[in-house]
């Protein structure tokens, strides 16, 4: 990894909301094409730090920078690079297939001829050619997700940031979903993923864990796994969520 | 650009796939104007009338004749005697009683009495001043009373011309009330849930990471809800035009520059309330609340606002409504110029901008 240039750098980053430091100090790297787990129990700060980097929230302290770009001065040139997709999978539920690929094509200003070929190639790869028009909302939720991502991704983003993606469907459905991840970063997107279940914490290149706003570990699973002398990532992860002091 | 009109062909597609919003955009200009104009009114049409008559000459019956020639009456029988009138009140059957005395025709200082059941004061007062209306207009034809000068010593007998409206129909009050109301509902309200659902859907999280700026959002947003208010305008005028036949004096342009202006104030407005709601429901109570109930009570719509307390008078300054329905009253019915409305434009223009700036300021810093 350390031949590789790094797309997300952060130097101390911190959030306040008053008295509350809901992002406290975290520094981390994430490197080109990495799959980049971030963990952390409800209310450890791990949204805040990920809309901070989005440009979506502005930080108290701290320096960061987001493909390149710093989050202060050029979150509008960071907003071009990035793909997002949050937990609610992002699409409009009344809109069809089609409509929603070509919506966020049109967003992201992919010329017209290149939005169609995306189009038609996004839909044979998720075998959606038969629902090209079907309204998103007639859709199984693990389709969503999967278009959901595949939109998230349309403008080729340097980096695509998943907040909680997979939630409410099952292991099964899951790890379809992650082979799409896999393709994504084959293809050298970055992946910035936060999760609550712990077998994708374990697809994951490396994974961070936040405890009441800082990072109390940062590595790759099988190196946690060693440290803290268990077998799977849901022991590492409860054997540090443990020590919370905060209140959800 | 052309992220900007893929974006309001989606708001398009929101509005027209959910086709029960659609149709109450579009049909309920036509309810509420049909609501106003037969149901809820305060015109006086085809009022019970009972006249006991002493005379019974020839200038009380073309008096009589008269009356119940006008629409406002009609003839519910003659009473005998004075219990008779009483009875009839009391039972309801009639709202209005004319009593002639004794040789009406004969004697120069007659009187006629016109008793009128008060348990509705505004119904009563305005039956009797009709039916004094005409009951006048025909003693004068008949040559009973003369203009005569001041000089002569004579009474003074006034004249009234009713104004831009001679026929008092109440459709030249509501419908630029009920444009006031919709215009109102269909912006603020259709706005401030249009964009509060985007943020409990989620998805106004992913517009404010693209590439979009938010002031784009929040005019695409817009967009889309104008349009329809305009067809909204339009119905409205076409159906009081040509059904309820009130006119179009002034400038059709003027009228509609006012309209979109107003248009413009309440979008804001709904874009306000999305900022400070976080769900549709609360978005539709505060729209239904904060802006109907005023636009209703306080825009002088129906009730006049001469005629309330100081501070509710003040209060409805605030109104935008009021100052659109006094603009379109003046510029639709009465055709006054655009240098005739400045004051209530220029109020218009200072909300529109006033909201708007608060609202955009808010959306933005919402963000962090």
């Amino acid at each position: 990894m350390k031949n590789r240039a790094f797309v997300i750098e952060t130097d101390q980053l911190t959030k306040r909301f008053g008295n509350f430091t809901a992002v406290d100090h975290i520094s981390f790297r994430v490197a080109e094409g990495e799959i980049f787990g971030f963990l952390g129990a409800n209310g450890a700060g791990k949204t805040t730090a990920m809309r901070m980097l989005c440009g979506l929230s502005i930080p108290s302290s701290g320096q960061a920078t987001v493909a390149g770009y710093d989050i202060y001065k050029e979150s509008e040139q960071i907003k071009r690079h990035i793909g997002y997709m949050s937990q609610k999978f992002s699409l409009y539920g009344n809109l069809k297939v089609w409509e929603n690929i070509r919506l966020f094509g049109g967003i992201y200003g992919l010329p017209a001829k290149r939005l169609a070929d995306k189009t038609e190639e996004l839909l044979h790869t998720l075998g959606l050619e038969k629902e090209r028009e079907t309204l998103v909302d007639a859709l199984p939720l693990g389709w969503k997700q999967k278009l959901a991502f595949s939109v998230a991704i349309i403008h080729e983003p340097k980096i695509v940031f998943l907040d909680e993606p997979t939630g409410g469907v099952d292991p099964v459905t899951r790890r379809q979903f992650w082979e799409l991840i896999y393709e994504a970063a084959a293809r050298q997107i970055t992946v910035f993923v936060t999760t609550h279940y712990m077998d994708e914490a374990e697809y994951c290149d490396r994974v961070s864990i936040m405890v009441d706003g800082r990072i109390d570990a940062l590595d790759s699973p099988a190196a946690l796994k060693q440290n803290y002398g268990v077998t799977t990532m849901n022991e590492v992860f409860q054997a540090l969520a443990r020590k919370a002091t905060r209140e959800e | 650009m052309k992220q900007f009109i893929s974006f309001i062909q989606k708001e398009f597609y929101h509005i027209f796939r959910d086709g029960r919003t659609l149709f109450i955009l579009l049909a309920m200009p036509i309810v509420l104007l049909i609501l106003f104009g037969y149901a809820i009114t305060t015109e006086i049409k085809m009022a019970p009338v009972t006249i006991l008559d002493y005379s019974r000459d020839a200038v009380t019956r073309s008096i009589a004749d008269r009356l119940m020639a006008s629409e406002y009456f009609e003839l519910y029988r003659y009473s005998e005697n004075q219990d008779d009138v009483q009875a009839l009140f009391r039972q309801g059957k009639a709202k209005l009683a004319i009593v002639f005395p004794p040789h009406f025709a004969d004697d120069r200082d007659s009187r006629v009495q016109i008793l009128a059941d008060a348990t509705d004061p505004n119904e009563a007062t305005q039956l009797a001043s009709y039916a004094a209306a005409i009951i006048q207009a025909e003693l004068w034809e008949e040559q009973r009373i003369e203009m005569t000068t001041l000089a002569d010593g004579g009474r003074v007998t006034p004249v009234t011309h009713l104004l831009y409206n001679p026929q008092m129909k109440g459709a030249y009050n509501f419908v630029p009330g009920v444009m006031g109301l919709i215009l109102i509902l269909i912006c603020a309200l259709m706005t401030s849930v249009g964009i509060v659902r985007e943020k409990e859907m989620g998805t106004m999280e992913v517009l404010l990471v693209s590439p979009l700026k938010p002031l784009s959002i929040i005019v695409a947003k817009a967009i889309p809800y104008l349009l329809v208010s305009m067809v909204n305008v339009a119905t409205i005028l076409m159906l009081s035009y040509f059904l309820l036949e009130v006119p179009i004096v002034g400038s059709l342009t003027l009228l509609i520059g006012i309209s979109i202006l107003y248009a413009l104030v309440a979008l804001s407005l709904g874009l306000f309330i999305s900022t400070v709601t976080q769900t549709q429901q609360a978005a539709m109570l505060i729209s239904a609340l904060v802006l109907m109930l005023p636009v209703i009570l306080l825009s002088g719509m129906v009730f006049p606002v001469e005629n309330m307390p100081r501070l509710l008078q003040w209060f409805s300054h605030i109104v935008p409504a009021k100052w659109y329905i006094i603009a379109v009253k003046d510029v639709m019915i009465k055709g006054v110029p655009l240098s005739g409305v400045l004051k209530e434009v220029g109020i218009l223009l200072f909300m529109a901008f006033f909201i708007l700036v608060l609202s955009v300021k808010r959306f933005k810093t919402r963000l962090e």
